[in-house]
């Protein structure tokens, strides 16, 4: 049977996917389609959030069906909300050459990095490829700003001035999470931090992509930090957006999110010799909105067009695809948009779930932490179900996992969508041996 | 080393002093004298009118300088692929949040919040414009223009595709002032592709070099490249005015820089 062409692109688009009111985007389409990028080794990787540190501990919070939310009691915050802590993230020492990048969001970050033996993957990586061929790439949304919402409560009295002890750019600034990964793994190559709200570290998958495939550098650090901070609790209570219990993905009584932080990481190859087992980076897809600041586009539209075109550029079709791991907020609004979005591409044939209710919304770090749950469900078989469903929202469409399934899937997809309308989807897909 | 090349076809700029490409074009190539002044932003007429009241300094240098860039290049905005890089993102917004963090009620505005993320701007970029395409938002302090940079590189190297480069930075009040002192705003903009066309300007050929970054004979100039993350492109903007082949050296991180060799079309 003949594929539907439109806009006389020569594109071949999926017949549920055509937009015929904006002809703009198959320009678009018709990129990634002649990108269809080499596919990229995730030859490492960790997660550390409220489920635990490093992959054996996440893997085992998901196989219990264990969530990491509780009632959020995180330095002075009084909401009545629930929140994803990380325990004992105060208690890390950052290195004495690095101590100006102390803060919050950066001992999270050494946290991550010190589990399942990535920084000494990383370090041997280095020694293969030289430290200058190795680009750093960390999404984040809030950085260290916790450190001046801190300052703000000291300023002087007389001037205003900030404490002198307060580092701006080694902490608050976006890009200090990225600055102080690329020092701590004694990286020299290109660094920068992606800051594109809740899609930021699925983002840096997309760019180390292209940054790899023009040659620029052989091997890249990708990852997500974002840490709990006063900003981002009472902003999302003045949106009316936080439950005041753990959040409900995709239940009909969902009433919103419950913030959660977390750091994750993955060091991306080419995927020149693999083995069973390995989970490879095959497509990714990238669109926005243009619609709204803080709600996403209401037929999903831009969530439709990230999750096609990662589709072309890994040269799959929708039914290739075993697992979706949802964005998932818990919102009224975004869980239906993209529910909408999923069944224009999927129909409700893909299992799928969100596992923010286990983690929380981990923001700017959602995007990675998703990327290795998926890494996990390919390496590991485990499909996992979402968690604190009573009731499925009947007006959505899909055949979303209200218990963890177990069974061999070959490729799944991440869904990652931010305010401001960035959307990002991801496809990993499980090696085979040669 | 790796060599990584793309076609300019349309550059926006607004600085002190730099009301736009075409007269700061024959600032930067010293046929007028370089006088700073106060910055004057357009009015974002593309924005919905809810939108336009909200928009902050940021927004509307973002706009005025990505469009001019993409009508240099005869491209519809809506069509183009963005890099988008600040180093810090709107300071106001982020001092009045603190400000009410730290006070006895906490009660943030929403609106305030959800101008609060580093994409702010691009986001009013992509209502204003209609345009659905990827957009990548980047921070790297003041290595930023170069970070973007390299990612509008990667991105027209990548896709075979034209792209649009958005860097912009306005100063922080006090007191983020006091611990980031930026004396103005600047924004730059460059429409890219990777095969040269009616638009195009100059073919650039960047990679990463050790040598010593390029100062500015101007002192008004060398200032401005030194106190604003996003004017560390003068000497590459110098150089595209200069209309010669050049060969310019732009500040990045630590002892790492970026070498571009200009090749007018």
């Amino acid at each position: 049977m003949e594929t539907p062409r439109c806009c006389d692109s020569g594109v071949d688009i999926h017949e549920m996917t055509c937009l015929p009111d904006r002809c703009i985007n198959f320009d678009y389409l018709n990129i990634t389609r002649r990108l269809l990028l080499k596919s990229l080794l995730l030859s490492h990787y960790t997660a550390t959030s409220c489920l635990g540190r490093g992959l054996q501990q996440t893997l085992e919070a998901l196989r219990l069906g264990r969530s990491g939310l509780a009632p959020c009691t995180f330095e002075t915050v009084a909401l009545d909300t629930f929140a994803g802590e990380v325990a004992g993230v105060d208690a890390v020492k950052l290195p004495e050459r690095l101590s100006e990048f102390d803060c919050r969001n950066n001992r999270l970050a050494q946290l991550a990095l010190e589990q399942d033996d990535f920084s000494t993957v990383v370090d041997i990586a280095a020694a293969r490829y030289g430290r200058d061929r190795i680009g750093v790439f960390v999404g984040t949304s809030t950085s260290g700003i916790l450190q001046t919402e801190l300052a703000y409560r000291h300023r002087d009295p007389a001037s205003g001035a900030l404490p002198a002890d307060f580092h701006y750019a080694a902490t608050h600034n976006t890009f200090s999470v990225a600055d102080f990964t690329r020092r701590y793994l004694n990286l020299t190559g290109p660094a920068v931090a992606l800051s594109s709200a809740c899609s930021s570290s699925a983002k840096v998958f997309g760019s180390a992509q292209r940054m790899m495939a023009a040659g620029l550098i052989d091997a890249a650090v990708v990852g997500g930090v974002d840490s709990l901070c006063l900003t981002v609790l009472y902003g999302f209570n003045a949106l009316g957006l936080t439950s005041t219990r753990p959040c409900r993905p995709f239940d009909a009584a969902r009433d919103g999110i419950s913030i959660g932080e977390a750091g994750a990481f993955a060091l991306l190859e080419s995927a020149t010799e693999v083995h069973e087992g390995d989970v490879l980076l095959l497509g990714v897809g990238e669109s926005s909105d243009a619609y709204h600041m803080s709600s996403p586009h209401p037929q999903g539209t831009g969530a439709r067009m990230a999750m096609q075109a990662a589709l072309d550029s890994a040269g799959l079709l929708a039914r290739d695809i075993d697992y979706i791991n949802l964005h998932g907020t818990a919102t009224q609004s975004n869980d239906a948009a993209e529910g909408m979005a999923v069944n224009a591409i999927f129909g409700d044939r893909v299992p799928c779930s969100s596992t923010k209710a286990a983690t929380g919304h981990t923001l700017g770090a959602a995007g990675s932490i998703e990327a290795v749950i998926c890494a996990l469900a390919l390496r590991y078989r485990l499909l996992p179900g979402g968690l604190n469903i009573g009731q499925l929202d009947p007006g959505i469409a899909l055949d979303y996992l209200t218990a963890n399934r177990s069974h061999p899937i070959m490729r799944a997809m991440s869904n990652s969508f931010g305010f401001g309308g960035t959307n990002c989807s991801l496809i990993f897909g499980r090696a085979q041996s040669q | 080393m790796t060599i990584l090349a793309a076609y300019l076809n349309g550059i926006g700029l607004l600085g002190p002093g730099l009301p736009g490409w075409q007269a700061g074009k024959r600032i930067l190539a010293g046929s007028q004298p370089y006088l700073p002044t106060t910055v004057n932003l357009p009015v974002p007429v593309l924005l919905p009118p809810a939108e336009r009241r909200r928009s902050s300094a940021i927004v509307k240098l973002t706009l005025a300088v990505g469009l001019e860039a993409a009508t240099a290049a005869g491209i519809e905005p809506a069509a183009l692929p963005c890099v988008y890089v600040s180093s810090g993102g709107d300071g106001h917004n982020c001092h009045e949040i603190c400000q009410t963090l730290a006070s006895d009620d906490r009660h943030i505005s929403p609106t305030r919040f959800h101008n609060s993320v580093h994409n702010a701007a691009p986001g009013y970029w992509g209502i204003a414009t209609g345009s659905m395409t990827p957009v990548s938002v980047l921070a790297a302090f003041d290595a930023s223009f170069g970070a973007g940079l390299l990612e509008l590189l990667a991105m027209v190297t990548a896709n075979r595709a034209a792209a649009l480069l958005i860097a912009c930075d306005t100063p922080y009040p006090e007191p983020l002032h006091g611990v980031r002192p930026m004396p103005g705003m600047f924004g730059v903009a460059l429409a890219a592709t990777a095969e040269p066309n009616a638009h195009s300007m100059v073919q650039i050929r960047v990679e990463l070099t050790r040598d010593r970054a390029d100062t500015l004979t101007d002192i008004g100039f060398e200032a401005l490249r030194r106190s604003i993350p996003s004017a560390r492109s003068l000497p590459l903007l110098q150089a595209i005015a200069q209309t010669q082949a050049a060969r310019v050296t732009l500040d990045y991180l630590d002892r790492t820089r970026i070498a571009i060799e200009l090749i007018p079309c």
